[in-house]
């Protein structure tokens, strides 16, 4: 990667970070164990669409998703390429991580949008 | 308790074209010293073709850095005891090239640190002024970065260094923040380009193993983390706020 954008995929890995430390082991609680084992009532599909009816919400959770991704990007680039020694396909790896998490952030947006 | 220990010690000698190899030495155990007490006591009774580098005995000058069992610490610093039953193994600083025995070759880090311009960078000089003054404050800022006495310990720990040997490495980043973070310097940006280079802060993945071993409490890893804060800061500024002078 070029010098110059590399503070861009630092601060979004920064971010990603830090929401993801905020966010996902909430949702992972409620989605992963309180509601399987029924320590709370399962939700009606209704009650939750409402939830991501109105549109700020679902600004929140595509921030929330995206920022995750470039996080996931970012450490996944380093890994495989030190990691896995990996010099020589250094771009390409670049370029394969970013590109999912992009091309995953663009489906997100597509799908929040059209809600 | 056993009254002899065994030490390991790494041997090359390349003007007798000899392989690297260990070379074990018995030498008496005795409580109070350091691992640099023994190797003096190898180089005055047993062995004098050793080589390694020491000289204050006290933490101070940086130069007795070594691998112990693995670790990279200050032999002058690391006391045997701990290391009893042994065979203590001794290694010159790991990522490093060895010049002899434990000696290494550090000019990649002399070269590195004058990169950074470790010194302070004024705009003017205003020979009326005599001294600056500074609130303890302002000391506090960047008097921990200060601390660092270049053993390279921290470099020894890195891996990243260790597999991107153009990495600028841990401790030259604390010493630029050194400068930077001190209020009479105004070389912020004379440094950034040297550090957010392919080779500067962005190659960090924050392992913290820097930190860790570093005997003076530098906190390396950390200076860099905040080092890259500033980085973005200082990116997004210029993106959204071109015509904004850089500070
Ligand atoms: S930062 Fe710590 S470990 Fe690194 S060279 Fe300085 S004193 Fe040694
Ligand atoms: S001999 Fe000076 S730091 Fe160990």
């Amino acid at each position: 990667m070029k010098s110059h954008v590399e503070p861009f995929w630092w601060s979004l890995f920064g971010a990603g970070g830090a929401i993801s430390a905020l966010f996902l082991p909430v949702l992972s609680i409620i989605i992963g164990l309180a509601i399987p084992f029924g320590w709370i009532d399962i939700p009606s599909y209704e009650h939750i669409y409402g939830i991501f009816e109105p549109l700020s919400v679902r600004l929140v959770l595509l921030a929330i998703i995206s920022l995750s991704l470039f996080h996931w990007a970012h450490r996944f680039r380093f890994t495989l390429y030190e990691g896995l020694q990996l010099h020589r396909f250094k771009y390409i790896i670049a370029i394969l991580c970013y590109g999912s998490a992009i091309t995953i952030v663009a489906f997100a947006s597509y799908s929040l949008w059209n809600y | 308790m056993a009254d002899k220990i065994t030490l390991e010690v790494f041997r090359y000698r390349p003007d007798d074209n000899s392989e690297p190899s260990f070379q074990k030495y018995m030498i008496p155990l005795q409580r109070d010293w350091v691992i640099l007490d023994a190797l003096n006591y190898i180089k005055d009774h047993i062995d004098g073709t050793l080589s390694y580098r020491w000289s204050c005995r006290m933490g101070i000058c940086g130069s007795c850095g070594m691998m112990v069992n693995e670790k990279p610490v200050l032999t002058c610093a690391a006391f045997l005891e701990n290391l009893i039953p042994g065979p203590v193994r001794i290694e010159p600083l790991e990522n490093f090239p060895v010049v002899r025995d434990l000696v290494i070759d550090m000019r990649d880090f002399l070269e590195k640190l004058k990169r950074v311009k470790p010194w302070i960078i004024r705009e003017q000089e205003d020979p009326a002024i005599e001294e600056y003054k500074q609130t303890p404050d302002q000391l506090a800022d960047f008097k921990q970065y200060s601390m660092c006495i270049n053993c390279m310990l921290c470099y020894s720990a890195c891996p990243v260094y260790g597999l991107e040997p153009e990495f600028t490495g841990p401790a030259v980043i604390a010493l630029a923040q050194r400068y930077n973070m001190d209020n009479r310097d105004h070389g912020n940006s004379a440094r950034m380009d040297a550090l957010s280079d392919e080779s500067g802060m962005w190659q960090c993945t924050f392992i913290g193993d820097c930190s860790k071993v570093c005997p003076k409490k530098v906190d390396p890893a950390g200076a860099i983390q905040r080092y890259k804060v500033h980085g973005a800061n200082t990116w997004w500024k210029n993106l959204l706020l071109p015509w904004a002078k850089d500070k």
